[in-house]
């Protein structure tokens, strides 16, 4: 198996791993760690992508790693305020549950 | 590969396009800066200042023959960045522009700090946050390449859910959780489409891509990603899960922004996707699902907006029935040799269809807020007596129902016809049946509130707060904009689809949906529309309210998170099918 391919495959099982977080669990918290796991495979399938070279036959591409520098910036940015949105529903609600307040009728 | 250097050569006026872009971040800083009492001031040197600079574009764009191109740095792609701004951008732009105006003219009452006043964390947030969400629309309507796209829909997010929870109350910050979480997911799915492109073709350049992209499992795969991820952010039926809390919760000022600009943004991307990046990739059958997707918005949005019993969340459900609407014209860019969506009536429809509900929804929410600020409420059964108390607030509301229903000369009129024709030149009938539906369902709500509102009092309604004039005045400008929007777009379009408003076949139109829309609201509202001794409990009447009821627990079952995720997941599989079914 090549070093690309290997990568390609974590890069499946960690989006796979993230995806199933981001589905199955009900905290905020694990939503988020989950959306991140998630965000690291896309990384990784990145970098792979790198080492193929893919843009003009060059032995390694170096766009992919400028571009990863500004996802991996925008990812942790969103993170921020996740949790800042997150804290301050904790403070107000003392609960970070997510699900709707049953309808008042 | 071949490079097409006339494609980013750059053109006169290129450097305003990144004026453009620039200014409101600047202002941002700006006012960031100087702190306080100082941000308003900015923002309201910047909204003429923006508008002008977006007027500049226009003109300058009328004058040249193509696109507006400009580099950043002067490096050309595929190594470079390059903004282009093309007809669509620029019409967007305008809107925008306009609608920021607006709005900021309105928000002077919430927002805005009289002398002698303390200043206030939500108001220097709100100014903040309206510049951030002007500047990213910007950035996303003339950016070049998928990826500063990827960055601008994020700084979009990141602007507009704060607006979500500028109140700070438990239940919107709630809201704007799930907003951010689930805008999330469709980045990570937009964002993973956008590494298989750059994978598989080597550039992310919108032009470069085009002419090299295939009908391939890896441009399939990626498409269906990308467009789901944004069919997400757009809050598209049934990934819908955060848009009534998130838009129905906000101060009116900032549900404003985001029902009548933010959605647009991640909408704006899919036509762009699907019209000019992958226009060889995208099939019929794939259309058809989103044109699907969005019939099923109209319909599910619009009962459910009947069964609200706050005005905001009526509005805001009609929100999420208009999304519906805007993705109506993916299916009839299909010519009928069903080769690929072409560049014709349905996309100018659609673009119309979006500036008509940027403007008119806008308008909508100020008067809904502006209803809420005077009475202390929103209850749309204690409204009666409210036409009376503030009459230019209700004509704002009643005139921005009429622009979206689509009564000549409205925006949305001419969309409608620009849609009508191309289902007529591609065969599509039964997409005339939504069309001619759609407005019965807009209708409908829209009568609800109206009867409503003027519905007599025995004694004059207690205002609890007098009601700013700027503020209805700004709502009506909007509402009015709407209405006449399709005057201003005779331009681009022949002349012959705008027919003598007082025509017989155009009045009658109009009565046939708007008696269609009271016949629903009657039927449908959870409330009797009318005087209770003849709403009285005869079976048909409790037979419906059970369907209502019905349409209103599946929404709530649709909205919750496992299954919106899960329907993303199958969204995404659907879309992919499509694709490989037909071009494979």
């Amino acid at each position: 198996m090549s070093v690309e391919t290997l990568f390609a495959l974590t890069a499946c099982a960690l989006v796979g791993i993230g995806l199933y977080g981001l589905i199955a669990q009900p905290h905020p918290l694990r939503k988020l760690i989950a959306f991140n796991v998630m965000g690291s495979g896309v990384f990784v399938l990145f970098g792979a992508l790198a080492k193929r070279g893919a843009a003009a036959g060059l032995a390694a591409d170096p766009v992919p790693q400028a571009l990863l520098i500004t996802a991996i910036v925008v990812a942790f940015a969103a993170t921020a305020v996740t949790v800042a949105l997150m804290l301050r529903l904790i403070e107000s609600a003392d609960s970070a549950s997510l699900a709707e307040p049953p309808a008042k009728d | 590969m071949m490079v097409a250097t006339d494609l980013w050569s750059p053109t006169d006026g290129g450097a305003l396009l990144a004026a453009a872009v620039l200014l409101p971040f600047v202002g941002m800083l700006l006012g960031l800066l100087l702190g306080g009492r100082w941000l308003q001031r900015v923002t309201f040197v910047c909204m003429p200042l923006g508008l002008a600079l977006v007027v500049a574009i226009a003109v300058a764009w009328l004058g040249a023959e193509g696109p507006l191109v400009y580099l950043l740095g002067g490096w050309s792609p595929p190594l470079g960045i390059a903004l282009r701004a093309d007809g669509l951008g620029v019409a967007m732009m305008l809107a925008v522009a306009g609608v920021v105006c607006g709005i900021g003219l309105f928000a002077c009452a919430d927002f805005g700090l009289k002398p002698g006043e303390p200043e206030s964390r939500g108001a220097f947030a709100y100014w903040l946050l309206l510049l951030a969400v002007w500047g990213a629309l910007n950035l996303v309507f003339v950016s070049g390449d998928l990826f500063t796209l990827y960055v601008a829909l994020e700084l979009l997010t990141f602007a507009g859910v704060p607006l979500v929870c500028l109140a700070g109350s438990g239940e919107t910050l709630r809201a704007a959780l799930r907003y951010m979480l689930f805008a999330l997911c469709g980045s990570v799915l937009y964002l993973l489409g956008a590494v298989l492109l750059y994978g598989g073709y080597g550039t992310l350049d919108m032009p470069l891509l085009a002419e090299v992209v295939q009908p391939e499992p890896i441009a399939m795969a990626a498409l269906a990603l990308m467009t789901a991820g944004l069919l997400a952010k757009t809050a598209l039926f049934p990934l819908h899960i955060w848009l009534p809390p998130a838009h129905g919760g906000a101060p009116a000022a900032a549900s404003a922004v985001l029902s009548a600009l933010v959605v647009k943004g991640s909408w704006f991307l899919v036509v762009r996707l699907w019209f000019d990046v992958m226009p060889g990739v995208v099939t019929l059958s794939a259309a058809q699902i989103l044109g699907a997707l969005g019939a099923a918005a109209i319909v599910v949005g619009s009962i459910v907006a009947l069964r609200q019993e706050r005005l905001k969340l009526l509005v805001a459900y009609s929100t999420m029935a208009q999304i519906g609407y805007l993705f109506l014209m993916f299916p009839l860019a299909f010519d009928s040799s069903g080769s690929g969506p072409t560049h014709g009536f349905a996309l100018t429809g659609g673009l119309l269809q979006a500036m008509s509900h940027a403007t008119a929804k806008a308008g909508m929410f100020m008067a809904a807020g502006l209803v809420y600020a005077a009475l202390g409420h929103d209850r749309i059964a204690d409204l009666a007596g409210a036409a009376r108390a503030m009459p230019v607030t209700a004509l704002a509301f009643a005139l921005a129902g009429l622009a979206l229903m689509g009564v000549v000369p409205s925006g949305a009129y001419l969309a409608k016809k620009l849609m009508l024709d191309a289902a007529d030149g591609s065969g599509q009938w039964w997409w005339v049946v939504v069309l001619q539906g759609g407005a019965v369902f807009t209708a409908s709500y829209v009568v609800l509130v109206l009867v409503s509102v003027l519905r007599r009092r025995a004694e004059p309604l207690p205002l609890t707060k007098p009601v700013s004039r700027l503020s209805e005045f700004a709502a009506l400008t909007l509402s009015v904009c709407s209405l006449l929007l399709a005057l201003a777009a005779l331009g681009p379009v022949p002349g012959s689809f705008i027919s003598n408003p007082l025509a017989p076949k155009e009045l009658g139109t109009l009565l046939a949906v708007v008696l269609g829309g009271a016949l629903l609201a009657f039927a449908l509202s959870r409330r009797p529309l009318f005087a209770t001794e003849w709403a009285g409990d005869g079976t048909l009447r409790r037979v419906v309210a059970r369907v209502g009821g019905a349409f209103e627990r599946s929404d709530g079952i649709i909205r919750r998170w496992q299954f919106a995720s899960i329907n993303l997941l199958v969204l995404v599989l659907l879309l992919g099918g499509a694709l490989v079914a037909a071009g494979g």
